[in-house]
């Protein structure tokens, strides 16, 4: 169960001009400029639900999942998950949820992925019986089997985001964030992250929250989408509201449209 | 507890393989060893009234800061977490079920405690048998080993106590290089690392010596060499665990102050 009620954070953005005048000027007196990153953002997610957050770049999509994963002091608001807040009780928090950065890794590079796992378990204390179960299933759903010998480093892309995704349910976590997992993957890659996602919430219930900016993940995975724009939540509701208005045109289409009609 | 173990263990296995790095270090150290004697043996032949130190407790001092230099060393900061500080994977970091101060100091400690696993031994073996002026002598008595042992410890852990705040730093700018340059001389001038603290006027000695700089090598070197003794030595090992807690306790609260600040920037 998550719960968000008006998080707002604004962030100091620094600014100045291009070129040698402004540099030297920019020495002694700085401007910087207050961005509201989120603006009273408020939403549930039930245990169980698969949410898709969309929004365009800069909408405030990262900074909410960083809020709900304890990383980001908000402003002011209220975030209950699992009924803790997230950034004064870290360490406990942390131990329920799963986060997959798609622009970040955890595993580390010059090491094969095994032993980025082992590391993994022994930071969650995972028991090892169960750490051995847990694995197994991992290795085999995502096809990792060749790969925990390899050192990150040389992983694809592809191969090292399946590594990222198992790294992150190692501990068997209730919620999982995914910030823009399907990044750069080819498409086999994407179906076969999809799919894995898909088998997690359905039969293990993990609650699934899912940054995008490929329509068909959302398309592919979820029932309910929340857009943001500019900080604030503009639409949250299942996706057929979505196709619904829009007759036969592309997904992709349809969210330029909204974008263009929310003016974000 | 375990997991701050588990931290600890696969660092020092980690810093254990680097064979070649401590064959040339050792090499270094010896004889960066023998030419500071040289030159300190001038000048106490000199005017050996003037010094203030005796020969021999001199000679244990530079044996000593050679053999154990992987502890102290004031310039080595993790890569690592530098780099993740400023890439932002710090994230990751923070997702993780442990307390942030108490695993990066498990994580540096190891380092530093393999570093010098790997180097002391053959160091003390070979100094210890050196002819005449060169020779590293055993400590005065079983009780000044023992005040050594323990100073050692304190010192160790006031090291790494004193980096945490350059990686807290590392939050605030955007390269932690400008800082960790300052740090380290800073740190390496004040604890003796240059020229035995004994050696500097006696008014800024006395000072000195009080500063958690002094905290960190001087004070167990000196003791095993007996220059420090007695009294004066405990009430140093004690001024010690008072730096080390509040080192520690200051590191801790500035770095969680910086976490809660934190901006993980881009995407």
């Amino acid at each position: 169960m998550i719960r968000l009620v008006d998080i707002c954070k604004s962030y100091r953005v620094s600014r100045r001009g291009a070129g040698l005048g402004s540099a030297v000027k920019s020495l002694f007196g700085r401007r910087y400029d207050l961005v509201r990153a989120l603006d009273c953002v408020s939403f549930e997610v039930g245990d169980g639900e698969m949410i898709g957050y969309i929004g365009p770049n800069g909408a405030g999509k990262s900074s909410t999942v960083k809020v709900m994963s304890g990383i980001l002091t908000p402003d002011s608001g209220e975030c209950i998950v699992n009924g803790r807040v997230p950034w004064k009780e870290r360490a406990a928090h942390v131990r329920d949820i799963g986060v997959v950065f798609g622009q970040r890794s955890q595993l580390w590079w010059d090491v094969p992925v095994g032993d980025s796992f082992d590391l993994i378990r022994d930071i969650y204390s995972v028991k090892r019986a169960d750490y051995r179960q847990i694995l197994d299933r991992l290795i085999s759903r995502l096809d990792l089997g060749e790969l925990m010998r390899t050192p990150a480093r040389q992983l694809s892309l592809g191969q090292r985001m399946r590594c990222e995704i198992a790294a992150s349910l190692l501990h068997r976590p209730k919620i999982l964030f995914l910030d823009e997992p399907t990044i750069g993957l080819d498409a086999p890659s994407k179906l076969a992250v999809r799919e894995f996602i898909r088998s997690l919430n359905r039969l293990e219930g993990v609650t699934v929250i899912l940054t995008t900016h490929d329509m068909q993940d959302i398309e592919a995975l979820t029932d309910r989408v929340i857009l943001i724009g500019k900080g604030r939540i503009l639409l949250d509701g299942p996706i057929e509201r979505l196709t619904a208005a829009g007759g036969d045109k592309k997904i992709d289409e349809l969210v330029a449209d909204m974008y263009r009609a929310f003016e974000i | 507890m375990k997991k701050y173990l588990a931290f600890f263990r696969i660092r020092f296995i980690n810093g254990l393989q680097y064979r070649a790095a401590a064959y040339a270090g050792m090499a270094t150290q010896f004889a960066w060893g023998f030419m500071e004697i040289l030159v300190y043996t001038v000048f106490h032949d000199t005017a050996p009234a003037a010094f203030p130190m005796e020969m021999g407790q001199l000679t244990s001092y530079i044996w000593l800061r050679q053999a154990l230099l992987g502890l102290f060393m004031s310039w080595y900061y993790d890569r690592e977490l530098l780099d993740m500080i400023t890439s932002g994977n710090v994230a990751y970091e923070m997702c993780r079920p442990a307390d942030i101060y108490t695993m990066w100091f498990a994580k540096n400690l190891a380092t530093r405690c393999s570093r010098a696993a790997l180097r002391c031994v053959p160091i003390f073996l070979v100094a210890g048998f050196l002819p005449g002026r060169f020779r590293l002598y055993p400590p005065a008595g079983a009780g000044a080993l023992a005040m050594f042992c323990v100073s050692v410890t304190a010192g160790v852990l006031i090291t790494v106590g004193l980096s945490m705040f350059v990686y807290a730093t590392a939050f605030y700018t955007v390269s932690p290089l400008g800082m960790r340059i300052v740090a380290v001389n800073i740190i390496e001038f004040m604890s003796g690392g240059i020229i035995p603290l004994p050696f500097f006027p006696d008014g800024v000695f006395r000072v000195m010596r009080l500063l958690p700089f002094a905290a960190t090598e001087s004070t167990p070197f000196l003791i095993y060499s007996g220059a420090l003794r007695g009294g004066d030595a405990g009430a140093a090992v004690a001024l010690q665990f008072m730096w080390l807690v509040l080192i520690t306790a200051g590191g801790k609260l500035y770095l969680d102050s910086s976490l809660r600040r934190l901006v993980i920037q881009g995407g």
